[in-house]
């Protein structure tokens, strides 16, 4: 591999992370505030809501729903008025997040509800308050899912960075399609997928680590 | 309702005006609630005293749960009063109840204990909640961990804890904002015997040492007999039957009192019952209960010098609620005589026994 490939390979390794990382906090940041209110608002939670539940729910399953190369199209607008670009890796944060966001919602949703109401029941009769129940018994009691939910979707952004490089975001997916596969370079194309093993398999790594960790159940 | 009459001889109809009223921790005043159609609190009126340890005793689906959860306004009658220290609770909002729920320590079945929070942080939550600073909390959280018993699990997790040190940890955590009132929600249920009894036995601890009111529900008589003073029976949303534990354990007015008491009252031995006739027999069966000055004195020797002829005790025994004598014995009366069996029966009634002819026997064990 030429050191001019080899400098492509290190710079887009930076750019998958650099979009990795930044839309999967984005996604954290908004995601588990989204699964919190979507268990707070369902019937018999802490602040039922029916008609805030359902529309939540119906505006995560439209995003989910639409496929991410589309969504990464369709959000040419609303990117270029938060970055002011539509091009680039930091123009493909913006649609990375959006698509990424509900998705972990729903991840978080699902750690969440398997919170034993009994749990917040007790802090309900200690007499602790919405805000009390959530930030004691909720998210602490299903930490170790919203963990492990965070991994799988940073793994899920990897992959989903790789159609970054449609609006010129460079990335690992990138180099494969633009180098790997069209330039037959056979050696970019085995460098990137090593790379991508190892990304992966380090990331699912450290968040079963941590998951372990913060797992008092056992 | 059948009501007991207490030693001192007033009633316990919290409906009338009692001149210590104002020692009531508790007041529940015909409370309704439905869950569809049926009745889960049929025109519950109830008071629990300052002090005292008043058990409700019902089956599954009797009401019990839900009539806890009234009492710290987890759930909501459909209509009547609840007064905690004499302060209406029915109608607050969760923003009110929230400060007079600090005041209500809950104990649970399943502990619901905080399994990513240590011993000491589960323990001291409520005083989290209250906004207490952290070197007070610990501390208070210390102290109680010591008057339990779990002084070296204070930095363990609550998985590492066996049932009954997960109960204890739960009362140590109901007590920490020093309440005035524990509501015990079935919470020996899940416990095996001997654990339970020391989950009891720790229980009346409290209540002696803090002076602390328990209202508990339980399934189980056993746990009222061992540490309850007042009992109440509830069946379907109602209140059946109410008294000082002996004296409802002595004469049980309503079959499901009597039911419910089954398991751990002599019962006629099952080889026997099955041998019961009801027409005439070779020896007759007799049921005697006993509570009181019957139960202590020298009733069987007074009643064979009394009686001539013979009579044999064929099984039963005297137990001890509340330092008051309670007992059950089966006799088996020989012979075709009416007057001698008559001349029994009479004699005993006259000692406040209560006899029950069962039926009679062709051949006797």
């Amino acid at each position: 591999m030429s050191p001019i490939l080899f400098e492509l390979l290190l710079r887009s390794i930076w750019e998958t992370v650099l979009m990795t990382a930044a839309s999967g906090l984005i996604s954290l940041v908004f995601g588990l505030p989204l699964g919190l209110a979507l268990i707070a608002t369902e019937r018999g939670g802490i602040a039922e809501s029916l008609w805030v539940n359902r529309s939540l729910g119906a505006v995560i399953n439209g995003f989910r729903s639409v496929p991410f190369i589309i969504l990464l199209v369709a959000l040419i607008p609303v990117t270029r008025l938060i970055v002011g670009t539509s091009i680039g890796t930091w123009a493909a944060i913006v649609p990375l997040s959006i698509a990424a966001t509900p998705y972990y919602a729903r991840i978080a949703e699902v750690s969440l509800r398997e919170v034993d109401r009994g749990l917040i029941e007790a802090a309900r009769a200690m007499g602790g308050n919405r805000w009390t129940i959530i930030r004691e018994v909720l998210v602490p009691e299903a930490l170790p899912g919203i963990v492990a939910g965070f991994t799988v979707t940073l793994v899920t952004l990897i992959g989903a960075s790789a159609m970054a490089g449609a609006i010129g975001a460079g990335g690992l997916g990138d180099l494969a399609i633009r180098y790997g596969y069209q330039r037959f370079e056979t050696s970019i194309m085995i460098a990137v997928v090593i790379v991508l093993i190892i990304l992966v398999c380090g990331i699912q790594w450290a968040g079963d680590r941590l998951v372990a960790r913060l797992d008092r159940r056992g | 309702m059948n009501q007991h009459i207490t030693a001192s001889g007033d009633t316990t109809d919290p409906t009338r005006a009692r001149p210590d009223a104002s020692q009531d921790v508790v007041r529940l005043v015909d409370l309704n609630r439905r869950f569809g159609v049926t009745a889960a609190l049929d025109g519950i009126s109830l008071t629990v005293r300052k002090g005292e340890i008043l058990g409700i005793i019902g089956r599954s689906g009797a009401g019990k749960s839900t009539l806890i959860r009234c009492l710290n306004g987890l759930e909501r009658p459909d209509s009547g009063e609840v007064f905690i220290e004499g302060r209406e609770i029915s109608r607050l909002g969760e923003r009110d109840l929230q400060p007079l729920r600090r005041r209500i320590g809950m104990i649970f079945q399943h502990f619901n204990l905080l399994s990513a929070k240590t011993v000491e942080d589960n323990v001291a939550l409520p005083l989290k909640i209250e906004g207490r600073p952290k070197a007070e909390r610990l501390k208070r959280a210390a102290e109680l961990l010591d008057l339990v018993g779990l002084s070296e699990k204070a930095k363990a997790y609550p998985a590492s804890l066996s049932g009954g040190q997960k109960q204890r940890v739960g009362i140590a955590r109901a007590l920490a904002a020093r309440p005035a009132l524990l509501l015990s929600d079935e919470a020996t249920s899940a416990l095996d015997p001997e654990t339970t009894r020391s989950i009891l036995a720790l229980l009346r601890d409290i209540n002696r040492q803090l002076g602390l009111t328990i209202l508990l529900i339980t399934h189980e008589m056993e746990v009222i007999r061992s540490i309850a003073d007042r009992v109440a029976v509830i069946d379907a949303g109602r209140i059946v039957e109410e008294g000082p534990v002996w004296s409802v354990f002595a004469d049980p007015r309503s079959d499901i009192t009597r039911s419910l008491l089954g398991a751990i009252r002599p019962q006629l031995p099952a080889e026997l019952a099955a041998r019961l006739l009801p027409g005439a027999g070779a020896e007759t069966i007799l049921r005697v209960d006993v509570a009181g000055e019957a139960a202590s004195g020298p009733l069987l020797s007074d009643l064979a010098t009394a009686v001539p002829g013979t009579f044999r005790l064929v099984h039963g025994g005297i137990d001890h609620i509340q330092q008051q004598p309670v007992g059950t014995l089966f006799l088996s009366v020989p012979g075709s005589d009416a007057n001698h069996l008559a001349d029994i029966i009479t004699f005993l009634k006259a000692r406040q026994a209560r006899v029950e002819v069962l039926g009679h026997v062709a051949d006797p064990v």
